[in-house]
């Protein structure tokens, strides 16, 4: 018989430090320079070298403990974790384990139906990135690049709050809009400068016990967090359904096969010991230094958002959309900062539907867009006006993208400038209807759908320009009447 | 407390020393006269009392400004490597 | 007075008065290294040719009317300081080929001083032992007896500046390493307040204990030496931002009213020989206006337990990076990555420093971490907290230095935990992070003998100034080992 399972999911977000340097030494952060080119000797672990925290780290970490409204430990501890493997140049990772610098907070998200779920965060430390193992184009041999080693980490651990793979990835990317919008880190996450590390068990739905967990390595990419959960979800309740068990273990998601493996080379029995590292003294935060982070934050995400609704009445849908990072909301705000916030529904669907697709088309972010707020707000003002038509706009539109000129210049230079001079669009009507006798036979004998016709005449017959409302008003008085 | 070569083992592969097995003995019964001698440590009364991680209590941790101070030295760091390629440090092939 | 035998304010003034120039004093030096540390085994690499350069580089900063009290005066670096471009083998197999890439800071300091490096000195390995005979170069020689070791680990640095080779050396004091071969080998040595002196360059053992300080003939040429590396360091998280002081300013400031507390502890059990030397140590500084009496540390005994936890939990975390990746000794053609590390480190590693990194693994580890590391950290406080409260009492602790003079190379070897006791009265002072110095009081055996000075945090004027007073009255510091005159 099919037991009815309950997904438990919690996930252990690991986001890159958007500091210039690293977070124990003066070595750049950039990403992508030849190996080992950012490699001090703090970073190499050369024999003698000491670890200096970087104050910029300290002060990201504080902004997310605020936004996620959790306690910012006023004096925390940096420990080492001491294991060995090739990217790990000390033999351990210093890092946070009893006293973390950002307690416990919450995060709300919202399901597919609408409803808000609260995903509880255990807590937030501070941990200094590994270096890389590159397999590939070595014989027998792999190679360290350790220029990553000493990136700053925040690792964010979620409470097991999760119930699926859509609230994992709903979860995760409100963390990652939260983190980009606090500017503590680019969420770039091709470059892994934010990944994941998912743990997933299931229950028979109603147990009071969690399941055993199994862990799944380092996840970057929304999809994969979806795909591997689903995968390992299915393989834990397959296992126990034919009478196995779940062993806890780390797993490595494959995409190309879209499957968890175990992995072996960390399976055996990690015995860290923990310990103060004596290199670093305890972290005191002054109550003053966290007011004026306080001080400092910008809007957050689910802020802006209700503000857009109730400034603007925009539905919950649209607001989340634009207010899903900061660039977005702002491009937004300047366009209805043209327009007038009596035309922001007109604005919102201009940048979630034509600005949107062609960025996505050309892979560009907004503030990349070829068309500036401005720009797209004196178009839409050509709209409000009536100068042209919503469907000639989107023409406009592309002509300005290409051509990177504005609205006005655009639409003077194609000659699109709505026809709305009634004498012009009366000759117009009355040139179809000559035109046409059967068809006005018809429609005058009753078939009302010829209606749609006439119009596509007159239009076609004035390149499009003639104004929509006046040429239906016309048309219709000229059929009828006779 | 005494440790056997057993128990030698596992704290050499916790501690990535290769130990060869005429040394086993040899090391388990230095460790076990070590721990025996530390053993006396459980004598003090300590209830209550703050663990001391520093020699300096009371100083906390200076920071350091978020600045790029380092250039690239990689030539000269790696006179010291035994196996270098393309800027890489080598290691055996590691399987993941 | 040959050159070799004069303080280093003589040779400073010798130099100023164009007597002699620094490339010839540190020629004078040199070959007194050549003839006598073959015997001695001090010195694990003599920089015979980057000495000339900066001695001559140190006359010509004179000859533009640079002044300074160092500047071209000779010394030895323990090899446990980075040097650049120079051999840091740290004792060990596992550096012998090591070439660093930087400078220590007090190596750095002491360059900008103009002091010229003539070498660097023989080590236990990674500093760990009380005897020198951890070293991967071999024992060093006592240079009062050849067959005798001369302590450690900065065994090198001491014998070294016994036998003359150099007017001061550099050393390190993890719980004892400078103080011991200080007293064993009849110099001057002193490990200052942790934090007062940057760590950085100095390859770590156990990094809440270490600490660099100097080794000279005098108190008054030890001020001069601490006064160049001491003071804060950015790149060292637990240097102290404070101003280091002039420790020279102070030295003669009389000592009445001092008030010295023998450890009863360390008091009660002493061999009746050393005893006697210290009684009369007392003696000397109370003729010289201190009074003396007798303060109790109870839990002052456990330190040598509450060391032999925390040291080597530390030196287990701080050895990991020695994997024969990046530096070091790496083994031959290694099958996997877990033989590349158990094969480099069990092969580049000595018996003692495997013995202590197996210790402190096996501390650290589940199970064992709260009856081990975590007690040992609560003793360790305890200590601290008896430390505090007898600096209420009095202004500084006097002792002994070690139990015995120098034993017999070989006579201990085997047996930890007999050499782990040899720092029983030092170690105290690490745990708290004390100031204290180490200074010859008299001989057992023909050996000489140290007396221990141990200050509250940062006191290391006030140590300094005390044995200097003492060293006006007393002649035991002057003395030469046969031979080395």
């Amino acid at each position: 018989m099919m037991k009815d399972w309950e997904v438990v999911i919690g996930l252990e977000i690991h986001a890159q430090l958007a500091t210039r340097s690293k977070i124990f030494s003066g070595a750049a952060t950039a990403y992508g320079a030849p190996p080992n080119t950012q490699a001090c000797l703090v970073d190499l672990a050369y024999p003698g070298v000491l670890p200096v925290l970087n104050a910029e780290a300290v002060r990201m970490a504080v902004k997310f403990g605020l936004a996620i409204g959790a306690q910012i430990a006023e004096r925390s501890i940096f420990a080492r974790k001491n294991y060995f493997y090739p990217d790990l140049p000390k033999g351990y990772q210093i890092s946070q384990y009893e006293q973390p610098i950002v307690g416990r907070g919450a995060l709300e998200i919202v399901l597919d139906d609408g409803a808000t779920r609260r995903i509880g965060i255990t807590r937030a430390h501070l941990e200094e990135d590994a270096g890389k193992s590159l397999h590939e184009g070595l014989a027998n041999a792999t190679g360290i690049d350790l220029n990553r080693a000493g990136t700053p980490l925040l690792e964010i651990v979620s409470e097991p709050d999760m119930r699926s793979a859509k609230e994992a990835v709903a979860y995760m990317k409100k963390v990652h809009t939260l983190v980009r919008y606090l500017e503590i880190c680019d969420g770039n996450m091709q470059e892994g400068s934010f990944r994941c590390d998912a743990n997933v068990s299931v229950r028979p739905r109603g147990a009071a016990k969690f399941g055993t967990r199994a862990e799944i390595k380092n996840l970057n990419s929304f999809r994969f967090v979806e795909k591997a959960i689903q995968h390992e979800v299915a393989r834990q309740i397959e296992l126990i359904e034919s009478g196995g068990t779940v062993v806890q273990e780390t797993r490595l998601y494959d995409s190309d096969r879209d499957e968890t493996r175990s992995m072996r080379s960390k399976e055996e029995a990690n015995d860290y010991r923990y310990f103060p590292d004596p290199d670093l003294l305890p972290l005191a935060i002054e109550r003053a230094f966290i007011e004026a982070v306080r001080a400092s934050l910008p809007e957050l995400p689910d802020q802006k958002a209700a503000r857009f609704v109730s400034e603007y009445q925009l539905s919950g849908y649209d607001a989340g959309v634009l207010s899903a990072s900061r660039e977005t909301g702002a491009y937004f705000e300047a366009v209805v900062g043209r327009v007038g916030a009596a035309h922001a529904k007109l604005a919102a669907n201009w940048v979630m539907g034509e600005l949107s697709s062609a960025l996505n088309r050309e892979n560009l972010e907004i503030d990349a867009a070829r068309i500036d707020p401005q720009r797209l707000g004196g178009l839409l003002e050509r709209v409000i006006d009536g100068t042209i038509s919503g469907k000639l706009a989107k023409d406009v539109f592309e002509a300005m993208w290409t051509e990177g000129r504005d609205a006005d210049a655009v639409i003077e230079a194609k000659g699109l400038r709505q026809i709305t001079d009634a004498g012009a669009i009366a000759k117009a009507i009355d040139e179809v209807i000559a035109a046409n006798p059967k068809q006005l036979a018809d429609y005058r004998a009753g078939k009302d759908k010829l209606f749609g016709f006439f119009v596509g005449q007159v239009m076609k017959a004035t390149g499009g320009k003639a104004n929509p409302a006046q040429l239906n008003d016309l048309l219709k008085a000229k059929l009828g009447g006779g | 407390m005494s440790l056997t070569s057993r128990d030698v083992e596992k704290i050499a592969h916790l501690a990535r020393l290769g130990i060869t097995d005429p040394e086993k003995p040899v090391y388990a019964a230095n460790l076990s006269k070590i721990v025996e001698f530390v053993d006396q440590l459980a004598r003090a009364k300590t209830d209550g009392v703050t663990p001391m991680a520093h020699p300096l209590e009371g100083l906390t941790q200076r920071l350091r400004a978020d600045e790029v101070t380092e250039a690239d030295d990689r030539e000269k760091y790696q006179r010291n490597a035994a196996a270098v390629q393309a800027g890489l440090y080598l290691v055996p092939k590691v399987i993941e | 007075m040959s050159w070799h035998a004069r303080s280093i304010a003589e040779l400073a003034a010798a130099l100023e008065r164009g007597e002699i120039s620094s490339v010839a004093l540190t020629r004078h030096f040199l070959d007194r290294i050549s003839g006598l540390n073959g015997a001695l085994n001090a010195l694990i690499t003599v920089t015979a040719d980057q000495a000339l350069a900066a001695a001559a580089v140190a006359d010509r900063r004179r000859a533009a009317g640079e002044r300074g009290p160092l500047l071209g005066i000779p010394l030895i670096h323990k090899d446990i300081f980075c040097t650049d471009g120079v051999r840091t083998s740290c004792g060990s197999r596992m550096l012998d080929n090591f070439v660093a890439p930087y400078d220590a800071t007090v190596v750095a300091r002491l360059k900008a001083a103009g002091a010229v490096m003539l070498g660097k000195a023989n080590m236990d390995e990674f500093a760990m032992g009380s005897s020198n005979e951890t070293s991967f170069y071999g024992p060093v020689r006592n240079p009062w007896d050849l067959d005798k070791v001369p302590g450690g680990s900065s065994g090198g640095s001491a014998a070294a500046v016994a036998a003359r080779l150099a007017p001061f050396s550099t050393g390190t004091d993890t719980g004892g390493s400078i103080r011991q071969p200080a007293a064993l080998c009849g110099v001057t040595g002193i490990k200052p307040t942790y934090g007062r002196v940057s760590r950085y360059g100095m390859i770590a053992f156990a990094s809440s204990l270490d600490q660099a300080g100097v080794l000279a003939r005098s108190a008054a040429d030890a001020a001069v030496a601490l006064g160049a590396i001491a003071g804060f360091d950015p790149r060292d998280s637990t240097s102290v931002d404070a101003p280091a002081t002039d420790y020279t300013a102070a030295l003669d400031a009389p000592l009445r009213g001092l008030r010295l507390g023998l450890v009863k502890e360390f008091s009660e059990s002493l061999e009746p020989r050393n005893g006697a030397l210290i009684a009369a140590t007392l003696d000397a500084f109370r003729a010289l206006g201190a009074e003396t009496t007798t303060v109790s540390l109870p839990s002052l005994p456990l330190s040598v337990p509450t060391y032999y936890v925390v040291a080597p939990a530390e030196c287990s975390s701080n050895l990991s990076r020695f994997d024969g990746v990046r530096f070091g000794y790496r083994c031959a053609d290694p099958r996997d990555l877990r033989d590349l590390y158990e094969r480099s480190r069990g092969e580049g590693f000595g018996a003692e420093v495997k013995r202590r990194i197996m210790t402190g693994t096996y501390v650290l580890s589940a199970g064992y971490f709260d009856a081990y590391y975590l007690k040992a950290q609560q003793v360790r406080q305890l200590i601290a907290g008896e430390f505090r409260a007898a600096f209420q009492q009095v202004d500084l602790l006097i002792g002994p230095t070690t139990p015995t003079p120098a034993f017999g190379i070989g006579a201990k070897i085997d047996d930890p935990v007999t050499m782990y006791l040899n720092d029983i009265y030092t170690i105290g002072a690490n745990l708290a992070g004390l100031p204290a110095i180490s200074a010859p009081c008299g001989f057992v055996d023909g050996l000489p003998m140290g007396v221990q000075l141990i200050g509250p945090h940062f006191a290391e004027g006030r140590l300094l100034n005390a044995v200097h007073r003492y060293q006006t009255a007393t002649d035991w510091h002057v003395r030469a080992a046969p031979g080395y005159a």
